[in-house]
Formats: C-alpha cells, sequence, structure tokens
C-alpha cells in the first residue's frame, strides 16, 4: 500500500480542535431486519443543500438475521497518539461485526462516500477461531490496532467474554487482548483514558440471556451483568472490579470524558430490580484507585391505560425508562441519555460530573405512548441509539435496541426510523427538527456513524 | 574524522531530532497531560539516550564488521540492507505498536530505543562510518591497540555529536510546539517525515556504494 504524504484530515490531537470539524455530509446507519431479507449498512443524505437530505440514498446488503448492530472505523484521531504515532493511515473502512452471526465485515467509503463497498467479510468461524470469542459488539479505534468486544466465548457461548484486536492494515485478527482478567466473565462494551493508561469495561449478559428477548428468568435471578472493570491498558490486566449492586442490572455503554487528562465517566445501569428505574454512574479515579458513584435516577412511569403494556410488562403495571444509550458531547459538558421505554431524549449539563443539571427533554415514540413526529406522526419504538455531531449541534437518534427485544417491548412493531434534534450549546434545550425524519420501513434502524467522526468515534490523546 | 564527517553526523541528528515519532511529539504530549513545560524537558533525556544506544549499536556492528570484512562487501551489504530497509519502509506503514502515556525514565529510554531501531536511525550513518576506512579514521594502522582504543574513541564521538544534536533539535522543537504553536501545527505542517525517512534509507544506500574519502 502506497502511503499518503499528509495526515488524515479527519484526525484531530485534541477534541477541542474536533468540535470545529466541518458539518457532517453522510450519516451510515445499521439496518437489521426480522425476516429473512438481508440486514442492511444504509447511508443516509445529511447534506442540508441536497435534494435527498435527510433520505436514505443507499443500502449495501449483508447477511441474514446477522443483527448488525455497533460498528466503527479502521482508524481514528487516536493516530496521533504520541507514543505510536501513525497518521498517515486513511479513515477510510467500517469495521462492522455481526451480533447474532458473528462475522465481521469490512467496507470501504473512501471512494464514494454515499456507495460503501463490502472489500473483505471475515466468516463467524474465522472470527471465533482467531478470537476465541463470539458475538462482536463494539468496535473501537485505538493506538495499536483495532480493538473489538464480544459477549462470549467462542465454545461454551457463556463467559467470559472480552476484548481482541483486529491489524488496522489487513484486518487480521490478532487474538484475545487481554492477560490476566482477574473475575471478568460478563462482557459488553469497553473504552479508556489513554491518558492514563487505562481501560474500562462493562456488562450485559451471555448469548442464551438475550437472544429469544430478554430473559425474564435470568433477570430475576439477577444474573445480568452488574460491574464495570477497570484495566491496565500496558499489561492487559484487571486491576479493579467496581460493583454497583445486583440491584442494578445491565451496566452498558461507557462514556469517558474524551479531554484525556480528565479521569471520570459515564455509564448506564438499566434496570434497578426494586423500582424498574435507570441509573447513570459516574466512575472517577480517586487517588490511585478508581470509584463509581450513581448521579442519576430516572423512575419508571405509570401508563396511562394497563391493558395496553406489552406482556413483558403486564405484571409489572410500570413503563421502565429502559436508558439502553448515552453520548457525551466533545466538550464533555453535555451528557444525552435515551430513555426506549418512556420515549424521552433527556439532556443533563455534566461539566460538574457529580452535580448533573438536567437542561432539556423531547419526546417521541415509547411503551403506550407513540409520542409523534412533527414529519410522520405517531411513531413506533423509542429513542435509542444515539449520536451527536462533533460541533455537538446535531443529535440524531434511532429507535431500535436489538431485534429480539424490539419485539417484546414494542409487540406492535418496531419499524425504524432515525431523527434529528438541534442543540443550544450556550443554554442547553433540544428540540426535534421538525423536517427531518428518516422512514426505515420494515427494517429497524440502531446505530449511527457520521462520516468523518463523531462524539463517540474518536479518541484524543491531547488535551 | 574531518569536518564533512562532524557536519554529517551532526545534521542527521537535525534531521532525527525534527522528525515527531523520534521524541519531540511524545515530550510536548507529556507536558500537555501533566499541565507543565518541566515534563517536556524531563522527557527529552532519557529520549536521547534510548537513541543513543540506538544509534551506538549499529556503529559498533558495523565498525566490527569492518575489521572482519573486505572493504568492498561490507559495503555492498550496507548498501543492500539501506536500500532494501528504505524500499520496505517506503511500501509498509507499520509502526512500533508501544501504548502507554505513563512513563518512567526507563520506560522512556527504552521506547525512544525501539523507535530509533525500528527507523532504522543507525543505519543512515553508515554511509558516513564506511566513508573512512577504518585504520585510516584512528590512523594507527601499525598499533593494534592504539587504534582499537582510537576506534573506539572516535565511534563514541560520533555517537555523542549525533545524540548532541538530536537532543537539542528536538528540545527546541518540543518546547516551541509546547509554548507557542500549539498542536494546529500536526494537522498542517505535519507531511509523512517516514516517507522522506525511506526515501532518505534509499539514497544512503545508494551513496555508500560510491561515497569514499
Amino acid at each position: 500500500m502506497l502511503q499518503q504524504w499528509k495526515p488524515d484530515p479527519t484526525f484531530y490531537p485534541s477534541p477541542k480542535m474536533a468540535i470545529e470539524a466541518p458539518i457532517e455530509d453522510v450519516a451510515y446507519v445499521a439496518a437489521p431486519r426480522d425476516d429473512d431479507k438481508p440486514d442492511a449498512m444504509c447511508v443516509v443524505d445529511l447534506n442540508s443543500a441536497s435534494d435527498t437530505y435527510g433520505q436514505i440514498v443507499n443500502k449495501l446488503e449483508l447477511g441474514v438475521r446477522d443483527e448488525i448492530h455497533h460498528f466503527g472505523w479502521n482508524a481514528c484521531s487516536a493516530a496521533l497518539c504520541p507514543y505510536a504515532p501513525h497518521p498517515y493511515i486513511e479513515r477510510r473502512y467500517l469495521v462492522v461485526p455481526a451480533l447474532r452471526g458473528s462475522s465481521i465485515y469490512i467496507l470501504d467509503v473512501k471512494e464514494d462516500p454515499k456507495a460503501p463497498k463490502l472489500i473483505k467479510t471475515l466468516d463467524a468461524n474465522e472470527v471465533e477461531s482467531r478470537s476465541g470469542y463470539t458475538r462482536p459488539h463494539t468496535v473501537h479505534c485505538g493506538p495499536e490496532g483495532i480493538y473489538v468486544s464480544a459477549l462470549a466465548s467462542a465454545g461454551s457461548e457463556e463467559g467470559p467474554g472480552g476484548i481482541f484486536l483486529m491489524d488496522h492494515y489487513n484486518f487480521n485478527i490478532l487474538g484475545q487482548w487481554e492477560v490476566e482478567r482477574g473475575s471478568q466473565s460478563l462482557s459488553y462494551d469497553f473504552w479508556w483514558h489513554l491518558g492514563y493508561d487505562v481501560a474500562v469495561t462493562s456488562e450485559w449478559g451471555y448469548p442464551a440471556m438475550i437472544e429469544n428477548g430478554v430473559s425474564l428468568e435470568d433477570l430475576g435471578e439477577r444474573k445480568f451483568g452488574h460491574k464495570i472493570h477497570i484495566w491496565d491498558i500496558r499489561h492487559r490486566k484487571n486491576i479493579q472490579t467496581l460493583d454497583l449492586g445486583d440491584d442494578y442490572q445491565m451496566i452498558l455503554e461507557l462514556r469517558p470524558a474524551h479531554d484525556p487528562t480528565k479521569a471520570h465517566g459515564f455509564v448506564n445501569a438499566v434496570l434497578n430490580m426494586n423500582d424498574l428505574s435507570s441509573s447513570i454512574w459516574t466512575w472517577y479515579k480517586d487517588g490511585n484507585d478508581w470509584g463509581i458513584q450513581k448521579i442519576i435516577d430516572i423512575p419508571a412511569q405509570a401508563p396511562e391505560n394497563p391493558d395496553d403494556l406489552p406482556p413483558a410488562l403486564k405484571d409489572i403495571g410500570m413503563i421502565p425508562p429502559l436508558v439502553t444509550d448515552h453520548i457525551l458531547s466533545l466538550d464533555d459538558r453535555f451528557l444525552y441519555v435515551s430513555c426506549w421505554g418512556t420515549g424521552e431524549m433527556l439532556q443533563y449539563d455534566v461539566s460538574d460530573p457529580f452535580n448533573p443539571k438536567h437542561t432539556g427533554t423531547l419526546e417521541i415514540g415509547g411503551i403506550t405512548k407513540s409520542h409523534p413526529h412533527p414529519a410522520a406522526g405517531p411513531v413506533s419504538g423509542g429513542p435509542q441509539m444515539v449520536e451527536l455531531s462533533r460541533d455537538g449541534k446535531r443529535l440524531y437518534f434511532t429507535n431500535s435496541l436489538y431485534v429480539a427485544w424490539d419485539n417484546q417491548f414494542y409487540p406492535d412493531g418496531a419499524n425504524g426510523w432515525m431523527v434529528k434534534a438541534d442543540v443550544n450549546v450556550e443554554d442547553g434545550g433540544l428540540e426535534l427538527d421538525p423536517n427531518f425524519f428518516v422512514d426505515f420501513g420494515e427494517s429497524r434502524a440502531h446505530q449511527i456513524r457520521l462520516q468523518g467522526g463523531d462524539s463517540s468515534s474518536d479518541t484524543f490523546c491531547y488535551p | 574524522m574531518d569536518t564533512v564527517s562532524w557536519l554529517g553526523y551532526t545534521l542527521l541528528g537535525v534531521y532525527h531530532g525534527i522528525n515527531p515519532g523520534m521524541g519531540w511529539l511524545f515530550a510536548v504530549a507529556l507536558g500537555m497531560q501533566e499541565k507543565r513545560r518541566s515534563a517536556v524537558i524531563g522527557a527529552l533525556f532519557p529520549m536521547a539516550l534510548g537513541h543513543a544506544i540506538s544509534i551506538a549499536v549499529v556503529v559498533f556492528i558495523i565498525a566490527l564488521a569492518q575489521r572482519q570484512l573486505p572493504e568492498d562487501v561490507l559495503r555492498i551489504a550496507c548498501a543492500v540492507i539501506l536500500f532494501g530497509f528504505g524500499v520496505y519502509k517506503f511500501f509498509s506503514a507499520r509502526h512500533p505498536r508501544w501504548v502507554g502515556m505513563r512513563v518512567n525514565f526507563k520506560d522512556l529510554t527504552i521506547w525512544s530505543f525501539l523507535m530509533a531501531s525500528a527507523h532504522g536511525a543507525g543505519l543512515m550513518l553508515a554511509p558516513l562510518l564506511l566513508r573512512t576506512p577504518a585504520a585510516e579514521a584512528s590512523g594507527h594502522m601499525h598499533h593494534a591497540h592504539a587504534s582499537m582504543a582510537g576506534d573506539a574513541a572516535m565511534l563514541l564521538s560520533a555517537v555523542g555529536v549525533h545524540t548532541l544534536s538530536f537532543l537539542l533539535v528536538t528540545g527546541i522543537v518540543a518546547v516551541i510546539v509546547y509554548e507557542v504553536v500549539g498542536l494546529a501545527l500536526l494537522r498542517k505542517a505535519w507531511f509523512n517525515m517516514d516517507l522522506l525517512w525511506s526515501i532518505a534509507l534509499m539514497i544512503a544506500g545508494v551513496v555508500i556504494l560510491f561515497w569514499k574519502h
């Protein structure tokens, strides 16, 4: 491969500089399905001057019943990290794991960003035999390669799940990342504080606990994850486990501060078993150790008509908020929290990570609620995967969590959609763009990635 | 050594010093992480030490080879290695896969040694070394012991001069970037030093064949 003479223009040394990045023109959205048609990577036109603004302009079909879910770039601003700089690598490939099918697709978007090309498929066999893991989930571009987390071990389909490395030039799987995992067994998301040589991992459930819908039995027995793990990234060693307590089930998305000199981050606990509330927690460096503290409780709500509740919630009679995703702006100021059950997108000012201020709410969808969108009327599902432009002004989100879970909580249908909210970055507050509604029809719509980078794609090594 | 050699070792030190991958970028990042200039300065010395060790290893291996191999054989062997390594670096963007920002003196020394070695920094000095035949350089053809001591002193001063200019340049760049220019430089002015570097290696491979004192 011939090298580039200049660093990739989408790499920024610091989050402050990334905030000044140009406005995104294109979004890539993972669109899994619940039938025998293939999942697709959809391209949404975000150029407001374009005739096809806010429409799906291309679909690249991938596998059937694969559940493409989260995905990431082959390279990002972490390539500028000073201890292993390689800024001439290009951000041009999307690494797309299938959470159910376990294969990994490599898409090239360089030639025409609106027409991704499938250039390589690592089938499930290859992924499992080379990594030792199955059900690949989160992808992050790191200083030494591509890191991918996975839910379980390849043979047992149970613990331990973990992380494996991929080469960022040829996409070969290099193998298991962990050297000493300690007590860690459940796996889900991971991210890091590169300035502190520390990685953080979270816990969901094993495939059998999630693939036919949430196993209410396992939930009753509190078998889902309730911890996060802190790792020494140089020695790939679990150095501390922070237990939120088994009242809290499913600890999912990790959002560390983007400023590498800060040592705190935010994680969501989906369910409090006592009252069905969701919560946001702050982990933080405390001397030589790490601590975690709950900062936001989001209570369950009573339905207007309990008869409308889906079977999974009939006995309980309440709507849990089901906070299943959140995103932190690049200036580490605003946290956006998706309440998939109650149909709300909440905005908090987390400048002080221990004293969040609630600064905005918008409503759309929701179990039994179906809050309408101005351009589409009542909608199914609720705010789920959320992504924020690098300047923090445009918030995009979709409505699907995981096909089997969509069906469980939204049994009347969960046709996919993507919407946009405009953010007041000075004073806080957000409102739906009444003209932006992307209809995915019978496809579901999950993670969004913005061309050139977004607020969960890059890691920065300079403040 | 003559003026050309001194100048050569010094200029190669300057060249290695301005390459962000050799040290100054890491020093700047450490300063920013710690929010103090002394962290920038403190990082420079272990970096210079690691660089010097990497250079010295190559320099002494070549000097030994000079005593054991016929001059033409060594010249051709070095040319092939230099040119081949340059071609490899031209087409391959592979980079050392070090991970870690919380580094002490020892870590930084090892890091710098690895970076210099992986870039073939020492190899780049080969044309200067082979330019002067070992015996002639020391000037004591008939006195083996004196010659070896003289050689060693000459080689050490070559490594020393090179390292000093490396330290000076990488330090000046680091402080200027940290204090004045800032990180915008990385986006605007950073061009592929590694690609230029690979071309320099290839040129050195050709030069070594013909450049004699």
